[in-house]
């Protein structure tokens, strides 16, 4: 079994690529499992075909405590017979979402949610590595392998190295290790040549660069992953060759985070300046 | 330097050579030996900063200053401690505040209270809970006259907006609901609490109680929790001097009493520590003064009485001179029964943040003499006023360290150690004579005329009982 979680700054399309590669692995014909890590509880809701399952926080909210949860009650099997959990938490200001993820995470682990044949656990978590909850996949040698979702944006590309600088933290007492980038493309200047080069900067690999395509909110608004809605189309073949491509990955690194004017730099050194230029 | 203070120093020398370099010279600061005068440049201890991690120290946390020393003796109020069992469960009950009243009926200050975070209200916030328990507590207890909410870590962790709460309820019950962020990863020590606990007497009650008449000898008595009846012997003294003792904060203290304290010609306080803030703010707020006093043993307690009267007319003055006289004869009957037992005897202190320095007069009323002296939690303030109370070469400590305790003792040889719970059984297993001075070892009261002769009776009980010679110890 290979435990992965996605990182990745909020709105750079994490859940969308999880979803979508979880579904082309499940096509390749592994078992899959998706636990989403964030309150909002949507990380699983192209599988599922609906939002807001169960999930494990509400309910322990609901019976008083975790332990009189059963784990069938919160796995839920989707397309492809891919399973979903969520970890669910509080509404936005209110309460620790860190800790939601620390106690769903364990429940699901004692509770035997992944069991022997599962080949996949992907975790989908919210944003940035805000505190000690949201870094709980990567910790105690669970998730062992990380990716993080970017584009030519410099926030994102700063939410990378951010991330970078979390999974070093863990990567000698964990043993967790980076995958690679995934680029979600935004159509930014150069920007696979730019995500390349900080892949390069972080030691790590560019994996996979996934082209913008509206098929995706299509499919999105369907709620199916582009591979369910339209297997035939070209961006879901894209997904599927991310898959494979984590399936056969084996370039798994201790990440080199780089400094705030290392990064600026890189923006620099790629012309985004001299475009600005050009386009005024 | 003197002979003394040098031979001390030496000592504080050999006692730092067990620790590594780093703690040595952290240390250092903490410990010294006292010059009266204050001329001395090495003779002045650093204080109210951080422990060093890994020495053992026997302080406690602000959640502890502010609802086990200052709000938690509030009679007639509810105190909530808002998070986990166990901080509510450990400090249940802990110092003996007596109070007068029907507990559970119109008074809740041996009942404990507290909103039992879970899981889940740690991942969803707590609030909720906390508005629950609110209504669920005025339906059980409609004569509670206020509630405090006295935060432990976790609600300051997960940023729990108790505020809103408090507001919110308290213009639906028209009681005070005073939200305390007393978390306990604040500050240096429960020194914090105190400071806190004493800005929510000042933002939520202060100034809003009512008193029918004022008088020309209205008087507040600040800073005595009441412990084994302590605040009732001193507020019995003050009322012999004619004085009307209009609150108590907060032994025995209502809220109301809490609400009233400005309207006082006089603040009179008892532990500087703990609530010089609010004096100071009543000060200047409302332009009241205040004075400290000491109600420990007679020298001490004459000079109190006329500092006190030295405020007020002559009338005052005359009737201070009266209750003097009227207990010279029965204090001086107990220094003639005690000290023939006491005389001579070595003591050595190390308490919270006042008594190392207020009861050094009584242990002299007795014939017996201070060795060492320190705080857990004292200032600067603190020990400015503990330097003169005490011989050159005494030993001053602070935030000391069970290891520090330890050897001081077999050093100095004291005939009774005073100091708290934590540091009480290790004693016992050394044989040395202990006292606990945070709890009056279950006795009191020690304040005032009253106290006196149970204090004696205690030291005397401490230091010639048989049964020290008793426990087997290794001989060395």
């Amino acid at each position: 079994m290979r435990q992965i979680a996605v990182y990745g700054k909020g709105g750079i399309g994490k859940s969308t690529t999880t979803q979508n590669t979880v579904a082309g692995l499940s096509q390749a014909g592994y078992k899959c499992m998706i636990v989403g890590c964030d309150p909002k509880a949507d990380a699983t809701r192209l599988i599922l075909h609906a939002k807001a399952q169960t999930t494990v926080m509400d309910l322990a909210r609901e019976r008083g405590t975790v332990e009189d949860l059963e784990v069938n009650e919160v796995l839920l099997t989707g397309f492809n017979n891919i399973r979903c959990a969520e970890s669910g938490g509080p509404e936005p200001g209110v309460g620790c979402a860190g800790r939601g993820v620390i106690t769903a995470i364990n429940f699901l682990e004692e509770n035997g949610a992944y069991d022997a044949d599962t080949d996949f656990v992907f975790y989908d978590v919210l944003g940035d590595v805000v505190c000690g909850g949201f870094a709980m996949p990567m910790r105690e040698g669970k998730a062992k392998e990380i990716y993080i979702v970017t584009s030519g944006e410099m926030m994102a590309m700063y939410a990378a190295n951010n991330i970078s600088r979390g999974i070093l933290k863990y990567a000698h007492s964990g043993g967790v290790r980076l995958g690679g980038l995934i680029c979600n493309s935004r159509k930014t200047d150069k920007e696979y040549e730019l995500i390349s080069e900080l892949a390069k900067k972080l030691g790590t690999q560019l994996i996979h660069f996934v082209p913008r395509d509206n098929q995706v909110q299509r499919a999105e608004l369907r709620r199916m992953t582009v591979i369910e809605y339209s297997p035939e189309h070209p961006q879901a073949d894209e997904y599927r060759t991310l898959a494979k491509k984590i399936a056969d990955n084996r370039d798994l690194v201790i990440p080199t985070p780089i400094s705030m004017d290392e990064l600026e730099q890189l923006l620099m050194d790629f012309g985004i300046m001299e475009s600005e230029a050009a386009a005024a | 330097m003197s002979t003394a203070i040098k031979d001390t120093q030496q000592m504080i020398e050999e006692v730092l050579s067990a620790y590594p370099e780093k703690a040595k010279k952290d240390r250092a600061k903490h410990l010294a030996a006292n010059d009266p005068t204050g001329q001395c440049s090495t003779c002045q201890v650093k204080s109210n900063v951080k422990s060093r991690p890994g020495v053992m120290t026997v302080r406690g946390c602000a959640y502890a200053g502010a609802k086990g020393v200052v709000w938690g003796p509030v009679k007639d109020q509810i105190t909530v401690s808002h998070g986990p069992i166990g901080c509510g469960q450990y400090s249940w009950w802990a110092r003996r505040n007596y109070y007068n009243g029907q507990t559970g009926v119109n008074t809740f200050g041996t009942m404990h209270i507290t909103t039992d975070f879970q899981e889940k209200d740690i991942v969803y916030g707590g609030d909720k809970g906390l508005d629950a328990a609110l209504h669920e507590l005025k339906e059980l207890f409609p004569l509670a006259k206020g509630i405090g909410i006295l935060s432990e870590c976790p609600v300051g962790l997960i940023g729990d907006d108790i505020e809103a709460v408090s507001k919110k309820v308290a213009k639906e019950f028209s009681i005070p609901i005073v939200p305390v962020r007393c978390e306990g990863f604040r500050g240096v020590s429960q020194s914090l609490g105190h400071h806190i606990a004493n800005d929510t007497i000042k933002d939520y009650v202060l100034g809003k109680g009512k008193v029918e008449k004022s008088t020309a000898y209205d008087v507040a008595l600040i800073g005595d929790y009441n412990i084994g009846g302590d605040a009732w012997a001193s507020r019995k003294m003050l009322e012999e001097m004619g004085l009307r003792v209009i609150a108590q904060w907060t032994g025995d203290a209502s809220v109301n009493e809490l609400g009233i304290a400005h309207k006082a010609k006089l603040n009179l306080i008892h532990c500087y520590r703990s609530m010089n803030y609010i004096c100071r703010h009543m000060e200047e707020e409302y332009g009241i003064p205040w004075v400290e006093f000491n109600f420990f043993g007679p020298t001490k307690i004459y000079q109190s009485i006329r500092k006190i009267a030295s405020y007020f007319d002559d009338k005052i003055k005359e009737n201070a001179e009266k209750v003097i006289e009227k207990y010279k004869p029965i204090m001086d009957a107990v220094i003639e029964q005690y000290m023939p037992r006491l005389e001579g005897k070595k003591v050595m202190l190390y308490v919270g943040g006042l008594r190392p320095r207020h009861t050094i007069g009584a242990y002299e009323d007795l014939g017996m003499e201070v060795v060492a002296a320190g705080y857990e939690f004292g200032h600067n303030d603190d020990y400015k006023r503990t330097y003169p109370e005490m011989k050159e070469g005494a030993v001053i400590m602070d935030d000391a360290t069970l290891y520090e305790l330890e050897e001081f003792t077999r050093r100095l040889k004291p005939d009774m150690v005073g100091s708290g719970i934590k540091e009480k059984y290790s004693y016992h297993k050394m044989g040395v004579p202990f006292r606990q001075m945070h709890s009056w070892d279950y006795s009191g009261p020690y304040h005032g005329f009253d106290g006196f002769p149970v204090f004696a009776r205690d030291m005397d009980m401490t230091v010639n009982s048989p049964t020290w010679d008793l426990i087997r110890r290794k001989r060395n």
